[in-house]
């Protein structure tokens, strides 16, 4: 992945603009966040292959980056993102890393299906 | 006599940390080692630092991991289930056991290590071992293999006292080493502290066990 340059996701973002999408959106502190620190709650959430047909969608901030995406009925949302890259398979996967390079946020689009 | 190993573990590098020396010590002495593996870890949050893989791509890099690190000590029979990371403790908990039972009627242990259920803090970790522990259960007394558990839950040694075993793997360190190097995507921060910390290097030497009681 690279650090992100919110032209070029934005570009990118565009050409996933009113298409029907796979989501995989994500956030966690780790499994282990209350096992290390007991003063903090351990929190992950994920929704795989949720499907979505953006009406609209924006990166915003000077990074680390924050992305909304309008449909139909609500919306969806990431904060803290600051990497990104086109996977292999035409995916594009956003993400934000801690300072120890741990992923805490992932907000993914795709055509096809991500892997189960 | 039948002194083969089976070892049971939601993901890739679950086996590095508490157990690999045992399986290493096993493996150099010629007794047979089985690997269930039941995910890839493909939910880890460790991604490399600097992060080197993605949500999509660390599943493959985790697989090749995995091979690498059952090379370091000897596993030659790994079972992978194809499950995915963190959610063991919703599939059914009869299905995990019969599959567990499958494994063990083929290859008959003397011995079955996995995870302390009630101390080994991961959901993934608690199914697993509390899927192992009925497949256990199920069987006739007289045919149990012993039952190893790994804990590590703050309230371990407070609510079961001090491990009933504790083996010294300082005879194979490398290749405890080397198991845990393999799992690159997720133990940097480990490797890094056990070069500059004795007490993680003391504790890397020791595999501390629990005999579960059935």
């Amino acid at each position: 992945m690279q650090p992100i340059q919110a032209n070029d996701v934005q570009h990118a973002l565009d050409q996933f603009i009113g298409k029907e999408l796979y989501l995989h959106l994500e956030t966690t502190n780790g499994a282990y966040a209350n096992h290390n620190n007991e003063s903090v709650l351990t929190v992950n959430a994920y929704i795989r292959n949720g499907k979505v047909t953006p009406l609209s969608g924006k990166i915003m901030g000077d990074g680390p980056f924050r992305v909304g995406l309008k449909i139909e009925l609500g919306w969806i949302y990431a904060e803290g993102l600051t990497h990104w890259e086109i996977d292999s398979e035409g995916k594009l996967l956003l993400a934000g890393h801690d300072q120890e390079g741990r992923l805490a946020v992932a907000l993914q689009l795709s055509t096809s299906p991500f892997d189960v | 006599m039948n002194d083969h190993l089976l070892v049971i573990f939601p993901h890739p590098d679950d086996e590095a940390f508490g157990v690999s020396g045992t399986i290493a010590k096993h493996t150099k002495k010629g007794s047979p080692v089985t690997y269930i593996c039941l995910t890839l870890g493909q939910m880890g949050r460790n991604m490399g630092n600097p992060p080197f893989a993605t949500r999509e791509s660390l599943p493959l890099i985790r697989q090749k991991e995995l091979e690498k690190a059952c090379a370091a000590v000897g596993i030659e029979d790994l079972r992978q289930f194809g499950l995915r990371d963190k959610t063991i403790e919703f599939e059914d908990e009869q299905f995990l056991a019969d599959e567990f039972l499958t494994v063990i009627n083929e290859i008959k242990p003397s011995t079955i290590i996995t995870f302390y259920p009630g101390y080994s803090v991961h959901p993934d970790h608690e199914a697993t071992g509390r899927a192992v522990v009925r497949a256990v259960k199920s069987m006739s007394e007289s045919e149990r293999p012993e039952l190893l558990c790994v804990a590590f839950a703050r309230n371990s040694e407070e609510d079961l006292g001090a491990p009933h075993i504790v083996t010294d793997v300082s005879d194979v360190f490398e290749e405890k080493m080397n198991c845990i190097k393999a799992h690159r995507s997720q133990t940097q921060w480990l490797v890094n502290s056990v070069e500059k910390d004795p007490g993680m290097l003391e504790w890397v030497q020791k595999e501390r066990f629990w005999r579960y009681p059935l």
